[in-house]
């Protein structure tokens, strides 16, 4: 009797590792492997001229790229990417799910264009906007004062915002579904007393509303910086990096440093101070979602 | 303020938000209904009196989009098929099977969320290279056929069945693949079609990495092929307009099929309840 639960306890534990194979083997070569060799890579000195061999300098050449102003500089340029776009995509998205809450006619057309957006990829929107900001061209230039030079795009003060916001439209759709299902989580009840209480409408949205939608507003926001400093597609189709580097995030850096410079130690160290910041802003959401469960519970 | 006022305020400013998201998309249409030289003209033309629809052709054969969006199609829908495969299969014996080492690869599962593919693509193309898969079906999608997510998502959905069912199910004579084809997929359809699209919309907008391995027409995705297409003349801008709308032609389609499972699985996690 106990051979045969013996037994089958072997049969259910080998089809348990069948069934995780095929996930477990693709993050196993896709995952950690690569992770581990980043690491590993980014201890290796290239040479300049390609042919030479390749330098073991330990993690020295961590100090060294971190502390160089080839990983400052994007370092700040994605920081203020994040700055331009995370708080004024929450307040757009919020403020269009507020607008769209109330049931009237027609409603749903509202919403379907509302979230329209997220219909269309970075690609899309940035080969739009790239479009419609050509200096000679383009209507938004047009529209914005530009004719002929080199455009907002090659602006170096305004290159930037100029990314900043083709990043806010793309977005505005994803913000908008965020926002309003957290809206719709609001018990009406709660709005019913503050109003009872005398709350009027703006009092009711800041001192009601938005404490209740609170969780949602801290993921959207970290949900916000990590994608923000994995920007890679609107520079590569809208500025390339320039003016002068004015528009180089971190990504693009890593790119160009690994693709056009083949530079693997360099990029390898810069991809993994990426790796560090975006889990350390992931595990700020991990701890925050657990507290969210506890108070769930508590309820 | 009377009611009706307030009515049409709101009215207002609803259709002033609607006008500021669509104008971008609006006008991508009049120009691509353009003749091409037209869209420098101004003052601007708002309106197509005179629609011309040979860009989209030109688009879809001289602008490659035809190739682009084909790839992209065979790519986002092999991925989706591989990772739900992948993932139901792992979450399955995550959530009701006892084996050695369960907690540890769990966590490891989870450590994936951690590791975005952008921080590995270093090794990662080396890999491709070695494999001998640059240029190919394989670059595109293997690296994606599983996900920590997919398994996370399921796994939680599955644990929600009543045990119940697994008793009945183990009367009925019921093996584990039975089990998971006739009671746990059925019950868990709006989890299999929110994931679903998440995933396809994940593997669809990807930009970086197709761009890293690919190198010919064939193999590009419509996503990078847009880069091919940004660099067309002036006068030929109708063309580009064209292909952006032909790019996110499908996604728009797919947001009005499945709105529901859509913004369920975009915010999933995101919001309790």
């Amino acid at each position: 009797m106990a051979a045969l639960g013996h037994k089958r306890r072997i049969r259910t534990a080998a089809l348990a590792y069948v069934m995780v194979l095929p996930a477990f083997a693709a993050f196993a070569v896709f995952v950690f492997y690569p992770l581990a060799k980043t690491f590993y890579l980014g201890m290796f000195r290239v040479p300049p001229f390609p042919g030479l061999p390749q330098k073991f300098v330990g993690l020295s050449q961590y100090t060294s790229v971190l502390s160089h102003s080839q990983f400052l500089e994007p370092l700040w340029d994605s920081t203020l990417l994040v700055i331009f776009t995370v708080p004024a995509g929450i307040a757009l998205g919020l403020g269009m799910a507020a607008a769209a809450h109330r049931q009237l006619p027609g409603m749903r057309i509202f919403r379907t264009i509302f979230s329209s957006t997220i219909a269309t990829s970075v690609a899309v929107a940035s080969v739009i906007f790239f479009t419609l900001l050509d200096p000679t061209t383009g209507l938004f230039a047009y529209w914005i004062g530009q004719r002929g030079g080199t455009g907002i795009l090659g602006n170096p003060t305004w290159a930037l915002p100029a990314v900043a916001v083709v990043s806010l439209w793309q977005n505005l759709g994803f913000s908008f579904i965020l926002m309003s299902a957290a809206l719709s989580s609001v018990p009406d009840e709660i709005l019913d007393a503050a109003a009872i209480d005398g709350a009027t409408g703006a009092r009711r949205f800041f001192k009601v509303t938005v404490p209740l939608i609170s969780p949602t507003l801290f993921f959207a926001a970290i949900i916000g910086v990590i994608s923000g400093f994995q920007t890679f597609g609107q520079i590569d189709l809208l500025t390339q990096g320039g003016p002068a580097g004015h528009t180089n995030v971190l990504l693009y850096q890593i790119y160009t440093t690994f693709y056009t410079n083949a530079d693997t130690g360099t990029a390898s160290v810069m991809a993994v101070a990426l790796f560090v910041l975006l889990v350390l802003l992931t595990l700020l959401q991990f701890v925050f979602v657990q507290r969210r469960v506890f108070y769930a519970d508590e309820r | 303020m009377p009611t009706s006022v307030r009515t049409a305020l709101r009215y207002l400013v609803l259709v002033v938000i609607a006008v500021i998201v669509l104008f971008p998309i609006y006008i991508t249409l009049v120009n691509a209904l353009l003749p091409g030289q037209d869209i420098a003209k101004r003052p601007p033309t708002l309106f197509p009196l005179h629609p011309l629809w040979d860009s989209f052709s030109q688009a879809w054969t001289d602008g490659s989009l035809g190739p682009y969006l084909r790839t992209s199609a065979i790519v986002s829908i092999a991925t989706t098929l591989a990772a739900l495969a992948t993932s139901i299969l792992a979450a399955y014996a995550f959530a009701f099977l006892e084996f050695p080492l369960k907690r540890v690869l769990f966590a490891l599962c989870l450590a994936t969320l951690m590791v975005p593919a952008e921080v590995t693509i270093i090794p990662n193309y080396r890999t491709i290279q070695l494999f001998g898969w640059y240029d190919t079906y394989p670059a595109l999608i293997v690296p994606f056929v599983a996900s920590g997510i997919g398994i996370f998502l399921f796994r939680q959905s599955f644990r929600q069945l009543p045990r119940d069912l697994r008793d009945a199910a183990v009367l009925d004579g019921y093996g584990h693949w039975r089990f998971l084809g006739r009671v746990v997929l059925p019950l868990n359809r709006p989890m299999v079609g929110a994931f679903a699209i998440f995933a396809f919309l994940g593997s669809w907008n990807q930009y970086l990495w197709p761009l890293l391995v690919t190198n010919t027409n064939a193999r590009r995705t419509v996503q990078v092929g847009l880069k091919q297409l940004e660099g067309l003349n002036a006068d030929q801008q109708n063309i580009i307009f064209a292909g952006t709308i032909l790019a996110a032609l499908p996604i728009f389609v797919l947001l009005l099929l499945f709105q529901r499972q859509l913004v369920r699985g975009l915010t999933a996690g995101a919001v309790k309840g």
